[in-house]
């Protein structure tokens, strides 16, 4: 079976999620795509999206008419060569406007697991659960005769279990999207010992389409991504846990959120992000991952303790983000969740003192926009770290220990042979995360 | 055409160039409609003018408002602009970005025929009401649109990308691309000095390093230019008034705050062909060639030129067109500072259609309202120095891909 046929009858299992959606519109354009050319005129494309709610998929068909227009608006060029044949189509909005129609005609929402019988390739995108990714793959292998191949956007599971639990006879690999799929370059690739090497060419082939950035890691629980992310959040909270025993314990949260933003030079502070992946999916994950690890414990008891009170931010349908560690208006931390008093507090009331605690900003400060464009960006960050290095502030030492930390946690990743290389882990955190530095650098010695 | 009467233009009037580049403009923010562009150059004009009692007739000209703005009818709203222009006659007129120009020949017609004394005339186009990969198609209209199925998705930038690739195969890549890049350059730095013009505000020092940073990429955009060889999209209105000897002094005006209108010459090119050359722009040869000799003055007369630059391929033919370069010289000409402003023969003073801006068709209104700027002292920051022996203007307005020309020559009245 070629590529073309491979992917003439897909489901996406959990398309109305966050990732699920995103997969769903990558595939469903790519399958727009083949469709479209003359030789495949006569094959039909079938795109499963299956969820569990009518509601959830009637927004994600919303969503999906909306980012095939911008994506239709984006490559018009492309597509009058592809329409040329058809006289009727003249002006670029009778163009846009009927590629629209064929991508969406692909898709097909349904609550039902059976339309997945008739698939040659399921995405998997549901909880991160490996009991029921188990249980959705051995039923539907079991209805259908097309031997399918499983590909799973787990980022904590291993393969090689899911394999073995589902029967799949190496019909599968992890196929990791970093959220959102639309947008982020990097997929993670792994294989499990048993991955049949036809999947593995297909895999890499598809993710070759969609124009990702392939970085392959081996099947230990958390891979690249996570396994440095759950560590450096870990480092994180200790960090402010730490901090709390000098000042109040929303202080600590904003001043490590801080630090890891500002000092670091990252797109957002540690706590934001747990915030935006949710604190219930990170303590989930670490969940995962735990009992896979041998020498270390990846758990946080104030992570138990956040979930518990309700507090587990993530996403709003609209892309907006739900209160976590802090309250956001319009994109902005307003307010840092107490979890003692349980209620929000103002940051104004507390940002002066906290930012007297840890000292100012070295001089050479780049924030990490600007250094998206920048052609030497490596001496900039240079100079900065440089400088933080010579300062006895608080923020400055926390700053560098985290940078410290944070190449220790890749370093162990190649060590432990999670990644092949210290350009693969980077490579993750560069394209994964949008950090501007790979965390296994030379800044912080 | 040699004129019957003497023919002035004043009181000139510029919006400010809306679109990317200047701060007030936010995409995601409403922005004001066709009527507010029309009121505010229809009242700077009349201002000057003492009022519109003093007007007898107006006319506006427009390409595509029933396409970017779901309005025809563009005559009703001269009234408006002023109660008092209520129950005078008024017309629209159109020629795709020639229509300025047209609407000035409208009224020069109507002065030259004696059926009005003064005219108002106001040029608006109000563009950024859609996305730019549809604003291509009610672009394209300038085209025949027969055509339009075969034509490049951004229509109009791929008819003079064609053009480009023929001149780059003929006279070669590098040397065209280094007369590009200093028409850039000049178009920023013109317009740097004119607080109206879209460019006004770019900042960036080294704008021929800039440009020749990016190589044009068919895949995205079209094959032999980049968005540096464009005018961008733009919202905007001119608005000036055309009269007689007797209409002047009936305004109040002295005729040093006039530009007498020596000569203009309007060709009409057949739209449903192709162009007999790509590496000539023909009909504006004619044109420009026709208005010099009916003034009775050579090129070397000319003191500045306004030319219709909407992407940087037909500057540079026009360059060759009037007469300074040899064909396949143009570019160099250009390359060596000679269309600067402090060259040979400064062109394009605040900036052009790729650095004023080229609110479609309100251009050819914004050109004559720049040459009576620079022709009475009044261009601000952005004045040249007129020699005295060149005491002549010269504008050339194009609609479409070299088919609706006007050539006007002005010099100070």
């Amino acid at each position: 079976m070629n590529y073309e046929d491979r992917l003439q009858n897909v489901t996406v299992l959990g398309a109305a999620g966050k990732m699920g959606s995103g997969i769903l519109l990558l595939t469903a354009l790519e399958m727009a795509d083949l469709g479209l050319k003359p030789e495949n005129r006569s094959k039909s494309f079938v795109l499963n999206a299956v969820d569990i709610s009518n509601d959830a998929l009637k927004g994600v068909m919303k969503y999906l008419r909306k980012q095939v227009l911008k994506a239709a608006e984006k490559k018009t060029v492309l597509l009058r060569k592809m329409y040329q044949d058809r006289e009727d189509l003249i002006e670029n909005s009778d163009i846009i406007h009927q590629y629209v129609e064929d991508v969406l005609s692909i898709v097909h929402p349904t609550l039902r697991i059976e339309s997945a019988y008739d698939s040659r390739l399921i995405f998997e995108a549901v909880n991160e659960n490996k009991d029921l990714k188990v249980k959705l793959f051995s039923q539907i292998d079991k209805h259908n005769p097309e031997d399918p191949w499983f590909f799973t956007n787990t980022s904590s599971v291993p393969i090689g279990i899911i394999d073995q639990e589902a029967n799949l006879g190496g019909r599968i690999l992890g196929f990791h999207f970093y959220n959102p799929p639309a947008v982020q370059k990097l997929v993670e690739l792994i294989l499990s010992d048993n991955t049949l090497e036809e999947v593995r060419k297909f895999a890499l082939a598809y993710a070759g389409k969609l124009r990702k950035v392939v970085v392959p890691s081996n099947d230990v629980a958390g891979f690249i991504g996570n396994g440095h992310f759950m560590r450096d959040a870990l480092y994180g909270i200790r960090e402010a846990e730490r901090l709390a025993k000098d000042m109040p314990y929303i202080t600590a949260i904003y001043l490590v959120n801080k630090v890891t933003q500002d000092f670091l030079v990252r797109p957002m502070g540690i706590f934001q992000l747990i915030d935006y992946v949710g604190i219930d999916v990170v303590r989930f994950i670490m969940q995962v991952m735990d009992p896979h690890m041998k020498d270390e414990e990846l758990h946080s008891p104030l992570l138990d303790m956040y979930v518990e009170q309700g507090i587990r931010g993530g996403q709003n349908p609209d892309g907006s983000q739900k209160d976590g560690f802090f309250r956001y208006e319009k994109g902005k931390i307003a307010a840092i969740y107490g979890p003692y008093v349980k209620k929000y507090i103002p940051v104004d009331e507390i940002q002066e003192t906290a930012e007297e605690r840890f000292g100012e900003i070295p001089g050479s400060y780049i924030p990490w926009k600007a250094t998206l464009k920048m052609k030497d960006k490596d001496a900039a960050l240079k100079a900065f770290f440089d400088e933080l290095k010579t300062m006895d502030t608080l923020g400055a030492k926390l700053a560098v220990r985290y940078g410290r930390r944070s190449k220790e946690i890749g370093e162990k990743l190649v060590r432990d042979n999670v990644a092949r290389s210290a350009e693969d882990v980077n490579t993750v955190l560069l394209t994964g995360f949008f950090h501007a530095y790979g965390p296994i650098n030379e800044y912080f010695d | 055409m040699k004129l019957r009467k003497k023919i002035y233009m004043t009181a000139g009037y510029n919006t400010i160039s809306l679109g990317t580049g200047r701060s007030e403009f936010n995409p995601k923010k409403s922005r004001p409609g066709i009527e507010h562009y029309i009121k505010e150059a229809g009242q700077g004009t009349l201002k000057k003018i003492g009022g519109a009692k003093n007007i007898d007739e107006g006319v506006i000209g427009n390409f595509m408002a029933a396409r970017f703005n779901k309005q025809g009818n563009l005559p009703g709203f001269i009234p408006y602009i002023d109660e008092e222009l209520q129950w005078k006659p008024c017309s629209s007129v159109e020629g795709a970005c020639g229509s300025g120009a047209l609407a000035l020949v409208a009224g020069m017609k109507s002065v030259l025929a004696d059926t009005a004394g003064t005219v108002l005339t106001v040029g608006v186009e109000v563009q950024n009401t859609v996305k730019a990969i549809y604003g291509a198609d009610i672009l394209a209209g300038a085209g025949w649109f027969q055509k339009r199925k075969n034509g490049h998705a951004y229509f109009f930038p791929g008819q003079f990308s064609d053009r480009a690739g023929a001149y780059y195969e003929k006279y070669g890549y590098e040397r065209t691309r280094k007369g590009f890049a200093r028409w850039f350059r000049n178009a920023i730095e013109n317009a740097r000095l004119c607080p109206t013009a879209q460019e006004h505000e770019n900042k960036i020092s080294d704008l021929e390093g800039l440009y020749l940073s990016r190589e044009p990429n068919g895949k995205f955009f079209v094959d032999n230019l980049t968005v540096f060889d464009c005018s961008k999209v733009s919202d905007g209105a001119s608005a000036l008034v055309i009269t007689s000897e007797e209409g002047l002094k009936k305004c109040g005006i002295d005729p040093q705050d006039a530009v007498e209108v020596v000569s203009f010459a309007q060709v009409e090119r057949d739209v449903t062909k192709d162009p007999p050359d790509l590496t000539e722009l023909t009909t504006i040869k004619k044109a420009v060639h026709r208005a010099l000799d009916d003034a009775g003055i050579t090129i070397d007369q000319l003191g500045t030129i306004e030319t219709h630059d909407c992407f940087s391929i037909a500057g540079i033919l026009a360059v060759e067109a009037l007469g300074y370069a040899k064909p396949g010289e143009g570019a160099d000409f250009v390359a060596a500072g000679h269309t600067a402003r402090d060259g040979r023969i400064p062109i394009n003073t605040t900036g052009g259609l790729i650095g004023w801006g080229h609110p479609t068709g309100a251009t050819g209104v914004h050109q004559a309202v720049t040459m009576w700027e620079q022709l009475t002292g009044k261009a601000g920051e952005a004045q040249i120095e007129m020699p005295g022996d060149r005491p002549y203007g010269l504008t050339i307005n194009m609609g479409g891909d070299d088919v609706t020309v006007v050539a006007t020559v002005y010099k100070r009245g």
